[in-house]
C-alpha cells in the first residue's frame, strides 16, 4: 500500500518543532508499524538526509521504549498492543497517517519522536521497591504462601511496561495508572507491608514534583494502556494514598 | 600457547564455592566507601550485580543506552527460571540440575561454575519472592513449577510468559533503591565505547552520552560488563534492536580473550520470517513445548495443498501428520533441547515438508492439550457429559491462563488465532552461549574487568538450557561477583581515586572520537543496515545451524571483503555532536563484522559437532551431532592480535570429574 506521513520533527531539545509530509510506497500489511518507519529512514539516508529519530528496542511488546501518538491514539489504533506490535493491516492504502511524540510537561522532547521519561525512573526511586538487600539468607520462597487471587492481581499490576502511554493519552498528564499500578502490586504482597505507608506518600510526592496532573476519572489511560492494566490500580493507589495520610497524621 | 588460569578451587566440587568464599579476600566495610566500581549494561547480570554492590557500600556508576535500565533485553525471556528447589518432589536436586547443564551443554562448560549456578539457584528464587516478584502459585499459595526441554524434572519458576520481565524489575527495583539512596550513579542513555586500561588494570571506561553527543571519561577500580550476547550479528535474531557486542568486543580488543565465539543458540519455536522487511524475529516461549506438539505432514501431497491453501492443518487426519519429534527421541518428545529440535526443524523442512509459502515452518499444535485439560476442567467442575465445544472452550481457559500473552503476540504478528489452528514456528538466533573468556571468579583475562551473564562464557558449554539464562544471570550478579570482585579489591584499597586525567584516558578518548569522525566524514554511498543484512545473510547462511569447512572458508572471505567495503563505503548521516542513531549503529556493526570473522574461524578449527554447533563432517550414522572429545574437550578462547582472521588460540582444558563424558542421547 501507499501512504502519506505525516511526522513531527524538532532537531534537537531547545529546538522549535514542525510536521513534515513523507511519502512511503509499497508498504506490506503484513509489516510493523516500526519496520514502516525504517523503510521511511532508509529511503531518507538513501537520499542523503536524517532519519527521523524515534525510540524502540525489543520490538516485541515488553520493553516499554516505542512510544509515538498515532492518529491521535498512543500506540495507534489497536488495541492491548505497543507501537511495535501494531501492525499495518491495521491500515488502508491511500491513508494519511499523524506520527507524534509524547505530550506531557514531565515529558520534554529530546528529538523528533523521543521524548524524556527518566520522571518515571524518578518516581521508583522515591519508593518503587521492597527494601531487602541481596543475600543468601532470606527465608524460603514458600514460607509465606499467598493466596493466588492476590498472586494473581499483583502480577497484573505488575505486567506494566512504563511506557508513559498512560501519561501520553491523559488530559491531566496524570502518571497515575504508572505509580498505581506498582503501589497496588507490593501493597498486595505480603513482602511490601512493611514499607505500605511510606512508599505511597513518597511515590506520590515524586509524582507531583515531577510536574503530572491529577487523575479525573476519565479512563483513557486504562483503554490504550498497551497491557491493559486496569483502573482499579488507580482506585488502589487513592485509597492507599488516604489511608496512608491518616497514619502518617497520627504519627 | 599460554595457559589459562581458570581459578577452579581445590576440593571436592560440592565444597569448592563454600570454601572459596571462605578464603577470599574481602573489603572491609569502611573501606568500600573508597571503591568505585563501573556496571555497563542494566539486565539481570548487570542490574543484579550494580544493585547488591552498592548495597555492600561500593561506589557504584551504572551504564545502560536505553532511556532507563527497565529496558535492558532480559525484559524478553518468557518462560522462566530454573531452581533446583525440588518442590515438587520429583527428585530434583542441585547434582541434578548441575548434570543436566553440563550433559545439555554437551560436556563443553566448566564443572565447577556449573555446580555453583545449580548451588545458588535456590537462593535466586527466595531473593526475587523477598523483593516482591509475583511468580505463578498454586490455589494453595504455593509456588509453580513448570517442565522446560532436555530435563526430566519440573523445576522452572515463572510468571506467566513474562518471567523477565518480572525478574527484571525485581533487579531494577532494587536498582532503584539504590539510586534513591545515592549510592548507584546511573547514566541512561550511554554507550560504552572503550574500556581504559592504566599499568595493565581495567581502570575506567570512554562512553559516549547519547544524547548530547558528549564523549565521558569515567574511572574505576573495577569494571563489570553485563552487556548480554551478540546474536545480532545475525542481523535478525530474537535480541533487541540495540542489544550489540561493543562492550565486549572493545574489551576484547584491549586483552580480553574470547571464548567460544560460534556457540551460538538457534532456538527452535520462533515465528517463521515474513519478508525481507523484517527487522527482527519474536520468540515463542520453549514452555510452549510442554503443551504444544510438533509435526508436519507426513506426504508430499498434503504439504502441497497446505502451502497451495487448499488443505487447512486442522484437517488432516491424525495418521497423516509425523510428529517428529516424538517418533525421533521417544523419552524426552517435543522437550528436546532446543539445539536438537532445531536440526529436528531443518531437517524436515530441508526434506520438503515445511508447511509455509518460504517452506521454513513447522506446526506448533496445541489442540491435544486444549481437549485434555478442558476435559480435567469440566471433571472439577463437576459438569458431566460436556459437549466438545464446551471441552474446547474450557481448555481454552485453562490455555489463555497459562500462555495468554504469547497466544496474544503470535496473533499480532500473524493476524492468525493460535486457539483454533496449529501455530507456525521456525528456529532463528537466540541466544550466545560463548563470549568474554572469566575465570571463576568472572575476570577476564585483564585485571580488573569482569564479565557476567550471557556476556560471558562460562555455564552452559555448547548449547543453553531453556530458563537456564535467567538463573545465570541472576547468580552472576546476585551472589557470584559481589563475593568475588572483593578478592580483587581488596588489594585496592590503598590506590584512591583513580584521576580521569591521565595519558591512558586521553589517548582512549581520542581513539573514540577519531572513530567517529571517519563514520561521518566516510561519506560514502551504503545505509548501515544495508552492510548489517549482508553480513547477517553470510552467517546465517554458512555460520548457522550447520557448518562446514567449505562454507566457513568462504565466509571469512566474504567477511574480510565486506568489512573492507564498509570502511569505504558507508554513510553515517548526521552530526556527532546530538541524538544520532544512525551513528550509534554504524559502530556497532563494525564490530559485528570483526566478530563474524572470529565466529567464523572459530567454528572452522573445532571440527567436532558439539551442541549447537553443528559439522556437516561430525555426525552420527542417525545424524546426531558427534563429539570429539580426545581432541576438542576444550574450551577455544581467542586472543586479539590485530586481525580478526589473525587471532591467537589459548586453551583451556575442561576435566570432568563429577560428570562421565558420554555421547549425549535423548531418545
Amino acid at each position: 500500500m501507499n501512504l502519506t506521513l505525516k511526522i513531527y520533527r524538532q532537531d534537537g531539545p531547545n529546538s522549535k518543532g514542525r510536521m513534515e509530509t513523507y511519502p512511503v510506497t509499497d508498504i506490506s500489511e503484513h509489516m510493523s508499524f516500526l519496520e514502516m518507519l525504517d523503510v521511511l529512514n532508509e529511503q531518507l539516508v538513501n537520499d542523503g538526509k536524517e532519519p527521523v529519530a524515534f525510540d524502540h528496542d525489543c520490538r516485541e511488546g515488553i520493553c516499554g521504549m516505542c512510544s509515538l501518538y498515532i492518529n491521535g491514539e498512543a500506540h495507534g489504533p489497536d488495541r492491548g498492543v505497543t507501537t511495535c506490535q501494531l501492525h499495518m493491516r491495521k491500515f488502508k492504502d491511500g491513508d494519511t497517517i499523524h506520527i507524534e511524540p509524547w505530550r506531557a510537561a514531565a515529558f520534554p522532547i529530546i528529538k523528533d519522536l523521543v521524548v524524556d521519561r527518566s520522571a518515571m525512573d524518578r518516581i521508583m526511586n522515591a519508593g518503587g521497591f521492597v527494601s531487602v538487600n541481596t543475600s543468601g539468607n532470606t527465608q524460603d520462597a514458600n514460607a509465606i504462601p499467598i493466596p493466588k487471587v492476590d498472586a494473581d492481581k499483583a502480577f497484573d499490576a505488575a505486567t506494566c511496561i512504563g511506557c508513559g502511554a498512560c501519561v501520553a493519552t491523559c488530559k491531566n498528564s496524570s502518571a497515575m495508572l504508572f505509580v498505581g499500578a506498582k503501589v497496588s502490586q507490593l501493597a498486595l504482597l505480603p513482602q511490601g507491608q512493611v514499607e505500605r505507608t511510606d512508599r505511597v506518600l513518597n511515590m506520590v510526592a515524586q509524582m507531583d514534583e515531577e510536574g503530572f496532573g491529577n487523575c479525573t476519572n476519565t479512563g483513557a489511560c486504562e483503554v490504550e494502556c498497551p497491557k491493559g492494566i486496569s483502573l482499579e490500580n488507580i482506585a488502589r493507589l487513592n485509597s492507599e494514598f488516604l489511608i496512608a495520610s491518616l497514619k502518617a497524621e497520627k504519627k | 600457547m599460554s595457559i589459562l588460569d581458570s581459578k577452579i578451587p581445590e576440593g571436592p566440587i560440592k565444597e569448592k564455592w563454600t570454601n572459596h568464599k571462605n578464603n577470599i579476600n574481602v573489603v572491609n566495610p569502611a573501606n568500600k566507601r573508597h571503591i568505585d566500581v563501573i556496571v555497563v549494561g542494566t539486565g539481570l547480570a548487570g542490574g543484579a550485580a550494580a544493585a547488591s554492590l552498592a548495597e555492600m557500600g561500593y561506589n557504584v556508576k551504572a551504564f545502560c543506552f536505553q532511556d532507563s535500565p527497565r529496558r535492558a533485553h532480559s525484559i524478553a525471556a518468557q518462560g522462566g527460571i530454573n531452581a533446583a528447589k525440588n518442590y515438587q518432589n520429583d527428585g530434583d536436586s542441585t547434582y541434578r540440575l548441575f548434570y543436566d547443564t553440563v550433559k545439555g551443554g554437551d560436556y563443553r562448560a566448566r564443572e565447577a561454575n556449573v555446580y555453583r549456578l545449580a548451588e545458588v539457584s535456590a537462593n535466586i528464587i527466595d531473593q526475587c519472592v523477598a523483593q516482591g516478584v509475583p511468580f505463578a502459585r498454586d490455589y494453595g499459595g504455593l509456588l509453580d513449577n513448570r517442565s522446560f526441554g532436555g530435563v526430566l524434572v519440573s523445576r522452572t519458576f515463572y510468571a506467566k510468559g513474562q518471567t523477565g520481565q518480572q525478574l527484571l524489575l525485581g533487579a531494577y527495583s532494587a536498582m532503584s533503591r539504590q539510586i534513591g539512596k545515592g549510592k548507584i550513579e546511573m547514566l541512561n542513555r550511554h554507550e560504552m565505547l572503550d574500556l581504559v586500561l592504566v599499568d595493565g588494570k581495567a581502570r575506567g571506561i570512554i562512553a559516549r552520552n547519547l544524547i548530547t553527543g558528549e564523549i565521558e571519561r569515567h574511572s574505576a577500580h573495577a569494571v563489570v560488563l553485563g552487556t548480554g550476547g551478540y546474536g545480532n550479528v545475525f542481523f535478525l535474531s530474537t535480541n533487541a534492536m540495540g542489544s550489540n557486542v561493543t562492550a565486549a568486543w572493545k574489551a576484547h580488543k584491549k586483552g580480553a580473550y574470547f571464548a567460544n565465539p560460534c556457540f551460538t543458540q538457534i532456538h527452535p519455536t520462533c515465528i517463521p520470517r515474513s519478508g525481507d522487511y523484517q527487522s527482527k524475529l519474536t520468540l515463542m516461549s520453549e514452555s510452549l513445548r510442554n503443551d504444544g506438539r510438533i509435526w508436519v505432514p507426513k506426504k508430499k501431497e498434503d504439504v502441497i495443498a497446505i502451502r497451495e491453501g487448499r488443505l487447512r492443518a486442522v484437517d488432516l487426519k491424525e495418521e497423516d501428520r509425523d510428529y517428529y519429534l516424538e517418533r525421533r527421541y521417544p523419552a524426552f518428545g517435543n522437550l528436546v533441547p532446543r539445539d536438537v529440535a532445531s536440526r529436528a526443524a531443518k531437517e524436515r523442512c530441508d526434506a520438503g515438508f515445511g508447511v509455509n509459502e518460504t517452506g521454513e515452518a513447522v506446526y506448533l499444535d496445541f489442540a491435544a492439550a486444549i481437549m485434555r485439560y478442558g476435559t480435567e476442567k469440566a471433571t472439577v467442575d463437576g459438569i458431566h457429559n460436556a459437549s466438545e465445544t464446551m471441552i474446547r472452550e474450557l481448555g481454552e481457559k485453562v490455555i489463555e491462563a497459562k500462555y495468554g500473552n504469547l497466544f496474544q503476540m503470535y496473533e499480532k504478528i500473524t493476524d492468525d488465532d493460535p486457539y483454533k489452528t496449529p501455530m507456525m514456528i521456525y528456529p532463528a538466533v537466540h541466544y550466545t552461549m560463548g563470549g568474554i573468556w572469566v575465570d571463576y571468579n568472572l575476570m577476564t583475562t585483564i585485571p580488573g574487568c569482569y564479565a557476567a551473564g550471557e556476556a560471558n562464557f562460562s555455564d552452559h558449554g555448547a548449547n543453553r538450557l531453556g530458563a537456564s539464562a535467567l538463573m545465570q544471570g541472576l547468580a552472576d550478579g546476585y551472589f557470584v561477583l559481589p563475593y568475588t570482585i572483593g578478592d580483587y579489591l581488596a588489594n585496592e584499597i590503598r590506590t584512591g581515586k583513580i584521576s580521569t586525567d591521565l595519558p591512558e584516558f586521553i589517548e582512549a578518548e581520542r581513539a573514540v572520537k577519531d572513530r567517529i569522525s571517519t563514520l561521518l566524514e566516510n561519506k560514502g554511498s551504503k545505509t548501515v543496515d544495508h552492510f548489517h543484512k549482508r553480513l547477517g545473510k553470510i552467517m546465517w547462511d554458512n555460520v548457522g545451524m550447520a557448518r562446514n569447512e567449505e562454507g566457513l572458508k568462504k565466509a571469512i572471505a566474504e567477511i574480510k571483503a565486506l568489512r573492507e567495503e564498509f570502511w569505504k563505503d558507508v554513510f553515517v548521516p548526521g552530526k556527532a555532536n546530538g541524538l544520532n542513531p544512525e551513528l550509534e549503529k554504524a559502530g556497532r556493526v563494525a564490530d559485528f563484522i570483526e566478530l563474524g570473522e572470529l565466529m567464523a574461524l572459530d567454528a572452522l578449527s573445532r571440527s567436532e559437532s558439539c551442541g549447537g554447533h553443528f559439522r556437516d563432517e561430525s555426525r552420527t550414522d542417525e545424524g546426531e551431532a558427534l563429539r570429539d572429545d580426545e581432541n576438542f574437550a576444550f574450551v577455544s578462547a581467542w586472543e586479539w592480535t590485530g586481525d580478526p582472521s589473525k587471532a591467537a588460540l589459548h586453551k583451556e582444558a575442561l576435566e570432568f570429574n563429577d560428570i562421565e563424558l558420554k555421547q549425549r542421547s535423548y531418545k
